[in-house]
């Protein structure tokens, strides 16, 4: 394998150091480092920093690929400096088999642009009645850790109760879409002021924060560990800022879109503004920064969700809810967490990196500190680039981006994926084959 | 004025001098007399829900005008009926459509066409969803204008709705009827007041320029100058909107003992429902019959608003350049 000395990498924002990777490793981290045969990667003025995790993925494979597959998937997340993607288990067939975990898992091997960890579905096809195959799925080659029915909420409170308990067996985890059912029937975006003029069906924040309280409760019953997908309203960062004092086992996901973007935006009737959970109001934007810098949301998931363009093509109420992210969510990150003051880069590395792989169980290989002796999974950072957002120039296959046209700060210039750069001077190298 | 999508947009100029345009046009019909104002012009009725009133009158109103008229009637989304609203947009482009009217279950429908780039024909919005429903509250605002210049005795043409109080009554939660009454009334400087249960409201209605009654009485006690009732669907009910057909009359229906309190205020009124009405639900007999309801003066209206709306759009239409020329060679 290469050997590649970067140059001049500030590392987390805290140091300015050089770091060789070899053998899949960082083999050194110092000043001055020299390697003869070496690659040299000027990083001059780019911030290092951990692989990117990204808990909540869809890739869309299998059944749905002319959303996504995996390759084009991963390829995104490369280029989003991403080491590691969680893929949710809506796909066709769901994922709540170890078969189709399985060939998940297989596919993002093959792949190789970034470590692909299946996620596995609560309920047999995400119905919310019975669970699926979670033991043999945990136990599979695949080695599911995740059980999530995103999309869907399981919303039975007894199967959530047997679920909870059940994934103790393997350490797993549940990953809630909290969306109360029946107060979300035929919702269109968030209840409110701008609901209240366009007409459009509204999605409270209640329903979220109903199904936040019960699980959380839930879990403290049980002492179990619970993961909240999306949260997207101040009202639900209260109640996990509370379950938290209360010492419940759970951790709290925020999307980028959902630090950014408000249901202002369903003015447009544009559907790539369309999204589930929906886009807020100004205050939960304001809220959730401020969770994540107090530590009451623990992660950064993209909730990345890619469509043909004929699901967003059309009139608001037939539109496929979700929105691309991956190739921008650092971006995004920097722009509203680091740029604006409530974050440092160590802490982007602890909420993109080391907890996301934490929570999903994947820290003996990824979200590892940048040191010595450890995977060489990095992403280099310019945090002074400035660009474009052009979806038709993304990787993925979705080319609904809610940035389109949009000028972000921040862009990758490499990531290293177990020691190899899968991508170069901002662009797709090569997979690690 | 490039498109017609909602009466948000519109300024009070624009607005009065559609309803200007519209009286001219109400002339036209009191003569029983045609314009050829829109010849050679193609308009196409996209009508995605069903609905034979505004279908009608719009092609009423087309005829009138001597447009040319393709109808195209497709119930349902673009999902169910397996053909997008692009692609239906773009094949009826292509007959040389030089408007057109679209009716759509779904909100924002028309605005996506407008907007989309799928073409760049004008759009009038016949009524979309929840959303909006600019010529009903056009004709609306017509009628009104009308009532008021008859009580004061004046001529109508440029004036507004300034003074007039106006009770909305029903399911403002699902009328696109209501929201576009909402900001044209507004804009003509009429006081808005919705009356409806908690229900039947939007959930947060702060930013809105109307004072909001749970308590018909208490509405009626403000002495309106005119009384909107809204159709109620009766699917509403089975969704627990509300308990019954039998409370929501005696708690919001325009009943012969609220008619009977209007008639107490010692004032004229006017009555409005945008129709079908369910007489005996969200109002009586006594009301929908009474001398002081307009709601066939209404109908005929919808005509008049609908025929200004296309002369403005594809004509380019002023009411000074309208009452010089005097087409059709009016008894003004």
């Amino acid at each position: 394998m290469s050997t590649y000395l970067i140059k001049n990498a500030n590392l987390l924002g805290e140091r300015v150091a050089d770091i060789l990777i070899q053998d899949g490793k960082i083999a050194a981290i110092g000043e001055n480092l020299n390697a003869e045969g070496a690659q040299i990667i000027d990083a001059t003025g780019q911030i290092a920093l951990p692989g990117l995790v990204d808990i909540h993925t869809h890739l869309r494979q299998p059944g749905y690929e002319a959303s996504e597959t995996v390759e084009t998937g991963t390829r995104a997340a490369a280029l989003g400096g991403y080491t590691a993607v969680f893929a949710m288990a809506n796909s066709n067939p769901v994922a709540d088999t170890a078969a189709v975990v399985e060939q998940v898992d297989r596919l993002g091997k093959e792949s190789a642009w970034c470590r692909v960890q299946p996620i596995g579905a609560v309920t047999v096809g995400l119905k919310g009645e019975r669970l699926s195959d979670i033991g043999s799925m945990a136990t599979s080659t695949a080695n599911v850790r995740v059980f999530s029915d995103d999309g869907m909420c399981v919303y039975d409170p007894a199967v959530m109760r047997r679920a909870l308990e059940y994934v103790k067996t393997f350490d797993g985890v549940i990953a809630q879409h909290a969306q109360e059912p029946r107060l979300t029937e035929g919702a269109q975006m968030n209840e409110g002021e701008v609901s209240a003029d366009l007409g459009l069906p509204g999605w409270p924040a209640v329903a979220e924060e109903a199904i936040i309280a019960r699980d959380v409760l839930l879990a403290k019953h049980l002492n179990s560990r619970l993961h909240i997908c999306h949260l997207s309203t101040k009202g639900a960062v209260e109640v996990v800022r509370w379950a938290k004092s209360q010492g419940v086992n759970v951790t709290a996901e925020v999307t980028p879109h959902h630090l950014i973007l408000t249901d202002e935006k369903a003015r447009t009737y544009d559907p790539v503004f369309k999204v589930n959970p929906p886009l807020r109001t100004e205050e939960d934007v304001l809220a959730l920064r401020a969770a994540v810098a107090e530590g009451v949301i623990d992660v950064i998931g993209t909730d990345h969700a890619p469509h043909p363009a004929e699901s967003k093509e059309c009139e608001w109420a037939c539109a496929a809810n979700g929105m691309t992210g991956l190739e921008q969510a650092l971006s995004i990150i920097q722009m509203t967490l680091v740029d604006e003051g409530h974050i440092t880069w160590a802490d982007v590395a602890r909420i993109m990196s080391e907890n996301p792989a934490k929570i999903g169980n994947l820290s003996h290989e990824q979200g590892r500190p940048l040191a010595e002796g450890e995977p060489a999974n990095i992403v280099l950072v310019d945090p002074a680039a400035r660009r474009l957002i052009k979806p038709e120039e993304q990787a993925t296959k979705g080319k609904n981006n809610p940035y389109k046209g949009m000028e972000v700060p921040g862009a990758v210039r490499a990531t290293f994926y177990e020691g190899h750069p899968t991508v170069l001077n901002g662009e797709l190298n090569t997979p690690r084959r | 004025m490039k498109h017609l999508l909602d009466t948000r947009e519109l300024t009070r100029e624009e607005a009065i001098d559609i309803l200007d345009i519209a009286d001219y046009m109400a002339q036209v019909k009191a003569e029983n007399k045609k314009l050829s104002l829109l010849k050679d012009k193609l308009v196409v009725n996209l009508f995605f829900e069903d609905s034979t009133r505004t279908r009608l009158s719009f092609e009423s109103a087309e005829k009138r005008l001597g447009a040319d008229i393709m109808n195209f009637a497709a119930k349902g989304s673009s999902v169910s009926k397996g053909e997008s609203l692009k692609d239906t947009a773009q094949t009826l482009a292509e007959y040389n459509a030089d408007a057109f009217v679209i009716r759509h279950s779904a909100d924002g429908a028309p605005y996506r066409l407008a907007t989309a780039g799928w073409t760049n024909i004008p759009v009038l919005n016949a009524g979309d969803g929840t959303h909006a429903h600019p010529t009903q509250a056009l004709l609306d605002a017509m009628s009104l204008r009308k009532f008021k210049a008859a009580r004061d005795g004046v001529d109508s043409r440029g004036t507004d709705l300034a003074g007039l109080r106006v009770l909305i009554v029903g399911d403002i939660l699902h009328s696109r009827v209501a929201r576009s009454n909402l900001w044209l009334l507004r804009t003509l400087g009429a006081q808005v007041a919705f009356v409806a249960p908690p229900t039947l409201l939007p959930l947060d209605t702060h930013a809105w320029d109307a004072e909001i009654f749970h308590d018909f009485d208490e509405a009626i006690a403000t002495a309106p100058d005119a009384v909107m009732m809204l159709r109620i669907q009766k699917e509403r009910m089975n969704a627990a909107y509300f308990p019954s057909a039998e409370e929501y009359t005696e708690l919001w229906g325009l009943t012969k003992d609220r008619f009977e309190a209007l008639e107490e205020m010692g004032k004229p009124f006017a009555i409005l429902h945008p129709g079908p009405m369910n007489r005996g639900l969200e109002l009586c007999s006594e009301a929908a019959d009474a001398n002081e309801s307009w709601v066939l003066r209404q109908v005929s209206n919808g005509v008049a608003v609908r025929m200004a709306v296309l002369y403005q759009l594809l004509c380019d239409g002023t009411a000074a350049k309208l009452y010089a020329e005097n087409p059709g060679n009016l008894e003004l």
